[in-house]
């Protein structure tokens, strides 16, 4: 009797670890799929990027330092390498993309290009899918994270291979400043 | 929503939709033997020579017949109202209109984490909008042409969210089957009471066999109704989760709470949507004044809770989103 106990615990046991394992496997094959998704959105982003520059190049000619701005963070957001370097240089592309866009406001010609609206459509379209992936990146990785470290499956990270996913910080310093306050009026204060 | 929750949300609108095609099935048993155990009473006096029902036909083909019906709603249930409200597949876009509805349901289905839905537009000037399909892998988001030029990009987006979340949580299998079955619930008691005209029943004796065929008679005159109230019920409390779970997707509830007080000013009905997939839309596609009146008996048949209601707890999120900052 006492036998058939211990083979019980045993089997309860052994199901528990191939279950931990094979959920633990399961998250991290969602992580590494969410960050894809992202990588294709920000190819497809870093590939509508000359385009566009070369479409509005015409008519903002006197913009020029913003232009050069956004082709130089383009080229370094290429190169990077991770989810920290990638997320802090695609975060300098979108200010930098940001700024383009509000300066193209003065431009009436190129609200009424078809071309430029088009592009505009494809580029607000991939920033938000960039948005959304991001969002849904962090949201298993969070789980990821969480599920690996809480006990008992923190026993089975270390036989998954399973160690914490970084998360898409937003490395946007505009976003990340605290506004500068000055109450004080121009009067001295009594 | 928390994981743990959609997958309940998931499991649940599974299980109901299992429920659903067996209460179809018995539905339909019942109907056609209980048919024949009243032919059995009625011919079982009549003396030698006459025709005597014995084999319980009609039982037999009304099952068959049902079987096939959800057999048809399972498989195909998304093509048919697809295929009635005269929708046409945007496959490659050609306008900027277009190109803006395909993009924004590219993003929805990216923050849903769910395969792109096949994207359908229904030539009607009205505004509306629905989802229909058997599973995410197997989905379908259709838009009318007015809702297009109604919305900025921002309240479409938040539409196609809310959307998206109907086929998310498993939504579409139950409604596109209450779509397909409500119709031919109807469609069979109507045919049976009609054949049932004329019919005396003599010397039947046993008040069993009374009570039995009363309750018969009964089951044909209420499932009509009481399927109607069912899909129409079911339908209004997913509403409001599909309201809350698109915002989530898109982090926009105003977005939505502006969409829809835009498609409610628009006054007339959605023609192209049948009544029986009215439940399936994002607003009900029936007139809206007549739609807007409000009472205890009327609620009963609105496939939808009142706009206004909806619109006051999207901007209770996203006030309280925006006050979080």
């Amino acid at each position: 009797m006492p036998f058939v106990i211990l083979l019980v615990v045993a089997a309860v046991l052994v199901l528990w670890l191939v279950g931990a394992y094979n959920g633990l496997i399961a998250l991290k094959n969602q992580v590494v799929n969410a960050w894809k998704q992202i990588d294709v959105q920000l190819k497809r982003r870093h590939d509508l990027i000359p385009n566009l520059v070369n479409t509005v190049k015409g008519v903002m000619n006197f913009e020029r330092s913003t232009l050069e701005a956004v082709i130089s963070a383009r080229n370094k957001a290429v190169g990077a390498q991770g989810v920290a370097a990638t997320a802090k240089a695609e975060g300098e592309l979108s200010q930098a993309l940001g700024r383009l866009f509000a300066l193209s406001e003065s431009y009436p010609e190129l609200k009424s290009s078809q071309n430029v609206l088009q592009l505009q459509e494809e580029l607000t379209s991939t920033e938000n899918k960039i948005g959304f992936a991001r969002q849904l990146y962090n949201d298993v990785a969070t789980q990821y994270n969480t599920r690996q470290a809480q006990f008992p499956t923190s026993l089975v990270a270390g036989l998954a291979k399973a160690s914490p996913a970084d998360l898409w910080e937003i490395e946007d310093a505009a976003e990340r400043a605290v506004p500068n306050v000055d109450l004080s009026l121009d009067q001295p204060k009594a | 929503m928390s994981d743990q929750n959609l997958f309940a949300q998931q499991a649940a609108n599974k299980r109901k939709s299992a429920w659903l095609i067996g209460g179809f099935l018995v539905f339909f048993a019942w109907i056609g033997f209980g048919g024949d155990y009243g032919l059995y009473l009625a011919t079982r006096g009549l003396p030698p020579g006459n025709y005597h029902h014995l084999v319980p036909l009609i039982g037999i083909a009304a099952t068959l017949v049902a079987t096939g019906m959800a057999w048809t709603a399972w498989n195909r249930g998304d093509q048919k109202v697809l295929g009635a409200s005269g929708a046409w597949e945007l496959i490659t876009p050609v306008t900027p209109e277009q190109q803006q509805l395909n993009n924004v349901v590219e993003e929805m289905a990216i923050a849903a984490g769910i395969p792109k839905p096949r994207i359908w537009v229904i030539p009607d000037k009205d505004p509306n909008a629905f989802a229909t399909g058997r599973d995410p892998q197997h989905a379908s988001i259709a838009v009318t042409e007015g809702l297009l030029a109604l919305l900025s990009r921002e309240e479409l987006q938040a539409v196609v969210a809310h959307e998206m979340s109907h086929i998310r949580n498993y939504d579409i299998r139950l409604m596109t089957l209450l779509a397909a079955m409500v119709g031919a619930v109807g469609l069979i008691s109507h045919f049976m009471l009609r054949s049932l005209r004329g019919v005396r029943l003599k010397k039947s004796g046993a008040p069993v066999a009374l009570v039995v065929l009363l309750v018969w008679v009964l089951t044909l005159i209420l499932a009509p109704i009481a399927s109607a109230i069912l899909s129409m019920a079911v339908s209004r409390k997913r509403e409001y989760l599909a309201d809350a779970t698109g915002a989530q997707l898109n982090r926009n509830p105003l977005a939505l709470a502006t969409a829809l007080e835009k498609v409610d000013a628009a006054p007339e009905a959605t023609r192209s949507i049948i009544r029986g997939a009215g439940h399936l839309c994002i607003v009900d596609p029936g007139e809206r004044k007549l739609a807007s009146r409000a009472g205890f008996l009327s609620g009963l048949f609105e496939s939808h809770p009142p706009i206004r209601l909806r619109v006051a707890r999207l901007q209770g999120m996203g006030y309280a989103v925006n006050g979080e900052r």
